[in-house]
């Protein structure tokens, strides 16, 4: 038994429409009288409330029936309720915290939500976004009967995204893969291993921060000419990518090598003591953009990174981010697939607990803020469809949100914020602009007249 | 002799329920069940179903065997504990067997109390609180004409409920002035009353039974007013008592049940006890008390197998909140939360539908409702949580279900 799909209550997009409820009413009792809706919405305020099962792993109401009427089911993870079995007595009513179980005038017992058979109709007929049957659960499932392929006990920092980036990655694309780490935080704590030993169990090598991409053509191009399919593949920090590590990058990319490079963007070099990189966001502290007297943070802002890799016309580029595991692994299959075919370049952000100043636990909190305040986007792109936003923009975060939950901008001055505020609306509007084939305005942008 | 790093006496909810915690725990630690009774594990709340027909004695059992195995789980039936040494750790079991135990939890229940009632045991007479009983019941239903039920408790009246939807002319003879008086106020069970009276059912309220005797092939029941009942068949159900004899010498301390703290310990190292059978802590004024319903004896029975498993989220045990669901012909009854605590704010009756809410200061401590529809789990973990009402004081009192949902979406969605 592993974790289930579940139907997931976005109260921010429900207006109340009832079309969930009315929907489930007339699928269950051929009427749609919303009384009898096995999910019920509440209107609170001004906002919206859920009340139904939320197929519990450890269901209290499957525990206080006498009857044996209700078990967890150990395929799907419903809660199936035996109506031959059930006595009416409603002590499932008490067992439930949730109003998930009710009595039903109309039926003469209690009712539930069986999610349809794994295709609930509220959810299909929620037009607002504020239902989802989300799959994010089976992805770990599937992901986990995978072979992690770096050793236990890498020292990676309390609370590292980055090794967590690293061995989901790693596990879904395999163990026929030939990886480079260019120095930094992956190869920092221990994946290319001490005396003698890897911390990987794929070869692994690594290559000078200079030259990640041209190794990886020739180690690919050498499998190639022996008639031996493996993937090629770089993990590497967002200064070996976007900084030193460029001139190689930009030139393989160029060149169409059939890579995957994957550039996990903590925002600085993080490994060597949290020194700023070009892909370092204006106003942040780092060591060396210190804040005092006269330093304020770093006063550029930030290169953007993938949309550079996009101009190389590369068989595909997407941006992800590890609070949006589901968007993620979507895009790894592509970008392994593109990979057989061409350059693949994938940027994860990912939050740094000891360079950004965070309590350890809030990793992915601050990976979600950042996308959901737009501070960060997530699309994909490839030659022929162009860029693709994954995830709509519309109705964000405050970026005064997003930048409170970080140490590295707590010195900041409402005139800074303001600044990354118009940053953001600015890239914003240039992705947007992409995404929509809005091509001409690109210019006007860039030259901030739009 | 049988060695077992965690004994489990009972096989009921409480038992289960302690017993999945173990598990959610411990994967691997050998764990034996030993029930007095020779069947799977059932409720005792199914019973009156099982006497109705509704419910199958096949059908109601609560875990089977392959679940056992699946579970790594010894399960000993048929085999009573008569006696625990809790210095040496051992369990007597009624064959003469004993099992060596690292860990013990006691969840054998309670068993039907016996009123001293001249003449009571001379006379044939049911209880209902084991499978047999049950089949026994349902069996004598046919032959059964005239019947005397003694106790107007849940056991009493749902049996009552039965033997006159079986055709048997019905009579309920209780001492207190109203049916179930521990879980609903004089209105709340004047409709449930009239629902009874409506189908031929006599109830005698505030009436005491002098003398049982055997008049030819019925028994005679002679009230303390001097009215004579002859019965086909007679059913005590005038409450339950803990079951605890065996524990007599063990050093387990023993009031009305037996007495345990907020995790479920009892007063000797490595003996828990939970359900039925213990007498726990009270949610409204903390002192120790009797709690015999089957959603407490689930919640003692997790905290007890998280407790003896060692599982760092045990959390203590919150305290007793009475509670119960009652369905009788058709109609919905549900009592949560105590009569007594705090001023009534919302009343009304009428003969079909009825609606109380109690409250002190802002927060709920009681809701009794016939025909009305709230979700009770919800309003159970209000009163749990002495979640403060105030802003939405209004809004709870004119439509509880309603608010309560709401509560419980922002506050423990």
């Amino acid at each position: 038994m592993g974790a289930f799909n579940t139907i997931s209550f976005l109260p921010e997009h429900c207006d109340g429409c009832n079309a969930c409820m009315t929907a489930c009413a007339t699928a269950k009792t051929g009427a749609p009288d919303v009384i009898n809706s096995r999910i019920q919405i509440v209107a609170d305020g001004g906002s919206f409330e859920l009340a139904m099962c939320r197929q519990c792993g450890d269901p209290k109401c499957v525990a206080n029936c006498p009857a044996a009427a209700l078990a967890k089911n150990d395929a799907d993870g419903v809660i199936d309720w035996d109506g031959t079995k059930c006595v009416n007595c409603l002590l499932c009513t008490v067992g439930c915290a949730y109003g998930g179980i009710v009595h039903n005038v109309a039926a003469g017992h209690v009712v539930k939500c069986d999610t349809c058979g794994g295709d609930p109709i509220c959810v299909k007929a929620c037009d607002r976004g504020a239902l989802k049957y989300l799959t994010t659960a089976n992805i770990y499932n599937e992901v986990g009967d995978l072979e992690d392929l770096f050793v236990p006990g890498l020292a990676g920092c309390q609370g590292c995204n980055t090794e967590l980036i690293m061995r989901h990655t790693m596990r879904r694309i395999g163990p026929d893969t030939v990886l480079a780490t260019p120095p930094g935080c992956i190869p920092g704590m221990g994946s290319v291993g001490y005396n003698g030993l890897t911390g990987t169990k794929v070869p692994v090598f690594h290559p000078l921060l200079t030259n990640t991409a041209s190794m990886l053509t020739g180690v690919k191009r050498h499998y190639k000419r022996q008639g031996r399919e493996v993937n090629a593949v770089a993990l590497a920090g967002d200064g070996g990518a976007s900084d030193v590590g460029f001139q190689s990058l930009s030139g393989a990319a160029e060149r169409g090598e059939q890579i995957l490079f994957i550039c996990v963007d903590n925002e600085g070099y993080m490994n060597t003591g949290m020194q700023r990189s070009s892909c370092t966001p204006f106003g942040a502290w780092t060591s060396t953009t210190p804040v005092g007297e006269r330093g304020t943070g770093k006063t550029q802002d930030a290169k953007n990174m993938p949309l550079l890799m996009v101009m190389h016309n590369c068989e595909y580029v997407a941006t992800a981010s590890t609070a949006f595991m589901e968007d993620l692994y979507d895009k790894l299959d592509k970008a392994i697939a593109a990979s057989k075919r061409g350059f693949a370049y994938l940027h994860i952000y990912s939050p740094c607990t000891t360079g950004w100043r965070f309590p350890s636990q809030e990793n992915i909190e601050v990976a979600r803020k950042a996308v959901e305040a737009n501070f960060v986007m997530l699309w994909e792109s490839n030659p022929r469809d162009g860029l693709q936003l994954t995830r709509g923009v519309e109705q964000p975060l405050s970026i005064a949100e997003y930048l409170k939950a970080l140490g590295k901008y707590r010195h900041l001055s409402e005139e800074q914020v303001g600044h990354i505020q118009a940053t953001v609306e600015k890239n914003v509007s240039f992705i947007k602009g992409l995404a929509e084939g809005r091509h001409p305005s690109m210019a006007q942008v860039m030259a901030g007249q739009a | 002799m049988q060695e077992t790093q965690y004994l489990i006496v009972g096989a009921s909810h409480a038992a289960l329920s302690a017993l999945q915690a173990i598990r959610m725990q411990d994967a691997e630690g050998s764990v034996t069940v030993v029930t007095r009774d020779d069947a799977l594990p059932y409720s005792p709340t199914v019973l009156p179903y099982v006497v109705s027909g509704r419910s199958a004695p096949e059908r109601v059992a609560l875990k089977d065997g392959a679940w056992f195995e699946k579970n790594k789980v010894g399960f000993i039936r048929g085999a009573a504990v008569t006696a625990v040494d809790a210095t040496a750790k051992r369990a007597k079991l009624s064959s003469g067997e004993e099992i060596a135990y690292g860990k013990l939890l006691l969840a054998t229940g309670a068993a039907p109390l016996l009123p001293p009632i001249p003449g009571l045991k001379d006379v044939k007479f049911h209880v209902l609180r084991t499978l047999d009983d049950a089949v026994g019941l349902h069996a004598a239903l046919p032959q059964t004409k005239q019947a005397v039920v003694l106790g107007a408790g849940l056991v009493g009246m749902h049996a009552a409920e039965n033997l006159a939807k079986a055709g048997a002319q019905v009579t309920v003879v209780e001492m207190q002035p109203r049916v179930l008086a521990g879980y609903f106020d004089a209105e709340a069970s004047a409709i449930i009353e009239a629902a009874f009276a409506a189908k031929g059912v006599k109830l005698m309220l505030g009436a005491k039974v002098s003398r049982c005797n055997t008049a030819g092939k019925t028994v005679r029941v002679t009230t303390d007013g001097g009215a004579t009942l002859d019965a086909d068949l007679l059913l005590v159900a005038a409450g339950v008592a803990p079951v605890t004899d065996y524990l007599a010498g063990s050093g387990v301390d023993i009031d009305r049940g037996i007495l345990v703290d907020d995790s479920m310990r009892t007063s000797v190292d490595g003996i828990w006890a939970a359900g039925d059978v213990a007498q726990a802590k009270g949610f409204y004024d903390g002192a120790k008390t009797l709690n015999g319903i089957l959603p407490e004896a689930v919640e003692q029975g997790k905290i007890a197998g998280m407790a003896m498993a060692g599982d760092p989220t045990v959390k203590p045990y919150p305290g007793g909140v009475p509670l119960n669901t009652y369905t009788f012909f058709g109609q919905q009854a549900v009592s949560v939360g105590s009569q007594n605590e705090g001023e009534v704010v919302r009343k009304e009756a009428d003969a079909k539908r009825y609606l109380k809410i109690v409250m002190q200061g802002n927060c709920l401590t009681g809701i009794f409702g016939i025909n009305v529809a709230f979700d009770p789990g919800v309003m159970w973990e209000i009163i749990l949580r002495r979640i403060d009402l105030g802003s939405v004081r209004e809004a709870f009192i004119a439509d509880p279900q309603k608010t309560a949902r709401g509560i419980m979406s922002r506050t423990w969605r």
